[in-house]
């Protein structure tokens, strides 16, 4: 069964084009809603329209620059854009229902009152002769990336200027991708999150996509199943230059053992690799597993780690994220990764806002790390939750305990059939585990940001559907 | 090149540590955002603590209020839909994204002088080839000298096609605003050659004159360009972060793709939106109150402008730009520009920037920001009178 895909009767103009995502909300800064009417669709298959749309007409005019054949390269939308259209179309069609959606995970829950205030007070500042401040350091506040330090790197041997804020991970991982450039080959988990593999496409890593396999040629899919625990036989597994990995893992929510990235990180020291450690979800381990990749002895001169306080502080909107560059990772000739990574964050970017930084701060005073817990405790209990229903279904359940995420199995079952399956009889959003790679077939992400009332209900409607 | 002045300005401070130094170099703002602006930002803030007011993930492409209000301040007479605005976290950041998108075959040119971003970024993403030591020019990229002897426009007759062209209007560092003619010449210039302009529209708010405020002025630049624009120095937002780049739905690849579907995808892939406290500032900077509000940080710094301006004039110097952006951009005939922006700190404790930081077209030329509150700018003005008589 292919992937994911969309069949539209009319003409596409810009507003409903399936690469677009769709245009924001009704209200102001609302997520993700849509404002446009799509043909009532049938759910069953749908084919995406992954080639280039011609000018509306063919004597319209066309520049002579030649498309970029990397972005051709992408097989439609990136999936959350995707995820979302589904949801509004569905809500289209049902507009009494009340749809709830455990899909895309955005956080729910406010901000805990001592950091707003301080972007409050950040903001009032601005609007004074001695508040006002300008450009800041595109690598970020020095009083920031100190805290960042000593919050999740003391001891760990990391200095305050391996620390480098930013806007979020997403758009780190693809500033990390520029530093590596098009000659790199790169290993992702399979399933894993959708940037790493779709920011490989877009800088020239890899070949064409193999709709036979659903892998793009020439990037390593490292398989992570319950058969190997989440984790990749590295005997099997050839040499790249770079190594993606998340831990705890978006989607399966598997946290990677010490013993399990003591392997990693010798793997990638015999091979001369660089893992990009994918740290975001560190803070909702309950188990005693490394939240930082630098736990493991040699990592610093491996691996590069990248985090966000999107899931920890409900940022997602914010925009707030870090990455470590530590001294002792150098490419080949010697050249230390952080002064090209300083100068792509130099030339690329000009710093996270001040504001969000501001905040940043306040997240981790005494205060901020007790209020950013219990949000988090909140959300480990919504995944709780999920985690019980499903399993009193019936169904193999993973992840949940280390990650705001549920990993249910639906044996040989198309997942976005399953998605749809779900969409359509509860009303609820998930995401199907293909999004992820062809590794997350048969599987859905059901993720546990929500209102705890939606979340009860979402199971409610599980527990009907499934019983 | 910005650590080199940063390195001399240390330098200095340390030989002579009772300096009061005046930085007039990097395109700083330094006065308040008014507080209307921040009044809503702060609000905003504070509303994220409620059920209510909370607010997640936002569309990549930014606030759908924001995207119109951008569209009917700015482009009203010009038909730009709500739809080809994308909110971003400010120009420079959208330049790398839109050479993301572009790719490391196509071939660009840019104007010489011009903001280092453009060249820079072309670099990195391998468009640019290798750099000539001895012209200081990279290989594969194509200069557009834009100087005096030309009113800084460049000679298009004798300008190479390239896929991209970067064209920053009003210019910085020059400060010159390209008239309506020389843009016509452009697009035409675009339209015969297939190219694809990106237009820094980023100082538009400090134009003087009648002289096109977008590229979208022009008849039939929809088919041949984008324009980037920022709130930095139109707001005092250099560190807020917010910006945003048009992507007209009519701009196709030479296979009929539209660019804007790529714009997109980038954008929703290696970009997760503008952040919305800063988007709630950007839509209170255009509500009428805050409009009014910013134009008067504006005119404080084109009066700044006016002021450095004036005292050049009667210094005999010669001084271009100034009246229609922040910038003035200062000729000193046969000198070389660091030496000049050495004799300046030494003597004046003036930190400037040396032209050629813009490219070797900038050899000759200081750029003097007019960013500073007005005593700091009177008396640099006092200085620069007392050095140069």
């Amino acid at each position: 069964m292919p992937l994911h895909q969309f069949h539209f009767n009319a003409s596409i103009s810009s507003s409903s084009s399936p690469f677009l995502a769709p245009p924001s909300a009704f209200n102001s800064f609302s997520s993700r809603h849509q404002n446009f009417s799509l043909p009532p669709r049938d759910l069953g298959i749908c084919r995406c329209v992954a080639t280039p749309q011609e000018a509306k007409t063919p004597t319209a005019y066309k520049t002579n620059v030649s498309r970029n054949a990397n972005m051709g390269k992408l097989q439609a939308g990136y999936l959350f854009p995707e995820v979302a259209r589904r949801r509004n179309a569905h809500k289209e069609k049902y507009p009494d229902a009340q749809v709830i959606s455990l899909g895309i995970g955005d956080t729910t829950e406010p901000i805990p009152d001592v950091i707003t205030s301080s972007m409050s007070k950040k903001c009032q500042a601005l609007s004074t002769l001695e508040g006002y401040s300008g450009y800041g350091a595109e690598q970020g506040e020095k009083s920031l990336r100190a805290a960042i330090r000593s919050t999740f790197y003391a001891d760990l041997g990391i200095d305050d200027d391996d620390i480098f804020v930013s806007d979020g991970a997403k758009c780190d991982i693809s500033r990390l991708q520029v530093v590596f450039g098009s000659n790199v080959t790169m290993a992702v988990q399979d399933p894993s999150y959708p940037a790493y593999v779709d920011s490989s496409v877009i800088m020239g890593q890899t070949g064409q996509f193999q709709t036979d396999v659903e892998k793009y040629a020439n990037i390593e899919y490292m398989n992570c199943t319950p058969e190997n625990g989440f984790f990749p036989d590295l005997s099997k597994s050839p040499r790249t230059d770079i190594i993606f990995f998340c831990s705890p893992n978006n989607p399966t929510g598997a946290a990677a053992t010490r013993e399990q990235l003591t392997r990693l990180v010798q793997f990638a020291k015999d091979n001369g690799s660089i893992i990009v450690y994918d740290s975001a979800y560190a803070l909702y381990m309950s188990d005693d597993n490394p939240r930082s990749i630098f736990e493991i002895p040699g990592a610093r001169e491996v691996a590069i780690e990248t985090s966000s306080f999107s899931k920890y502080a409900g940022f997602t909107g914010v925009r707030l994220g870090w990455t470590v560059v530590p001294k002792e990772l150098l490419f080949s000739d010697g050249f230390p990764v952080a002064r090209d990574f300083n100068r792509v964050v130099c030339t690329c970017f000009n710093g996270a806002s001040t504001v969000a930084q501001a905040g940043g701060l306040a997240c981790l005073s005494p205060e901020g790390l007790k209020a950013m817990h219990e949000v988090i405790g909140f959300y480990k209990g919504n995944t709780e939750i999920i985690m019980d229903t499903f399993n009193s279904l019936g169904f193999k359940v993973y992840g949940g305990r280390n990650a705001p995420y549920v990993w249910v199995h639906f044996p040989g079952r198309s997942s976005w059939d399953v998605f749809a399956e779900i969409l359509e009889k509860t009303h609820v959003v998930t995401t199907p585990g293909s999004g992820f790679g062809p590794g997350g077939e048969g599987f859905v992400r059901v993720s546990a940001f929500g209102h705890r009332g939606n979340v009860l209900e979402a199971c409610k409607r599980f527990r009907q559907l499934y019983k | 090149f910005w650590k080199q002045i940063s390195l001399r300005q240390h330098q200095h401070l340390e030989q002579h540590p009772d300096a009061s130094l005046i930085s007039l170099g990097i395109g700083d703002t330094t006065e308040p955002v008014p507080d209307i602006v921040t009044s809503r930002m702060a609000d905003f803030a504070s509303g994220l603590s409620t059920l209510e007011g909370y607010r997640g993930y936002g569309a990549e492409q930014g606030n759908k209020e924001l995207r119109k209000a951008i569209a009917e301040t700015f482009y009203k007479d010009v038909n730009v839909k709500d739809s080809e605005v994308f909110v971003s976290d400010g120009a420079q950041c959208d330049i790398a994204r839109l050479q993301l998108l572009l790719g490391s075959r196509v071939t660009a040119s840019v104007q010489d002088p011009s903001f280092p971003g453009y060249i820079d970024t072309s670099v990195i993403i391998g468009q640019a080839g290798d750099l000539d030591h001895e012209t200081g020019r990279y290989h594969r990229l194509e200069y557009m000298k834009c100087g005096p002897e030309n009113k800084f426009f460049p000679d298009l007759r004798r300008t190479s096609s390239t896929d991209v062209i970067f064209f920053c209007s009003p210019n910085n560092p020059t400060g010159h605003a390209a008239t309506r003619q020389q843009l016509e010449q452009l697009v035409k210039f675009a339209k015969d050659n297939g190219s694809i302009i990106v237009f820094d529209s980023a100082y538009a708010t400090y134009i003087s004159d009648d002289s096109p405020r977008s590229i979208f002025e022009i008849p039939g630049a929809k088919e041949v360009a984008v324009e980037i624009s920022s709130f930095s120095k139109f707001a005092g937002f250099t560190g807020v972060r917010l910006g945003w780049t048009v992507v007209p739905s009519e701009l196709c690849f030479s296979n009929g793709f539209p660019v804007i579907h790529d714009f997109n995808r980038v954008v929703c892939t290696c970009f997760n939106g503008a952040s919305n406290i800063a988007q709630a500032g950007g839509l209170a900077c255009l509500s009428s109150e805050g409009f009014e509000g910013v134009r008067t940080r504006v005119n404080y710094y084109k009066e700044n402008a006016e002021i450095l301006l004036d005292a050049l004039a009667s210094l005999n110097i010669k001084a271009y730009g100034g009246q229609n952006a922040p910038y003035v951009w200062v000729h000193f005939p046969g000198m070389n520009s660091w030496e000049v922006f050495d004799m300046i700190l030494e003597k004046a404790n003036i930190i400037t920037v040396p032209g050629c930081g813009f490219g070797p077209g900038g050899e000759e030329f200081l750029r003097i920001s007019a960013f500073g509150h007005r005593e700091s700018i009177l008396e640099a003005a006092r200085r620069l009178k007392a050095l140069f008589s």
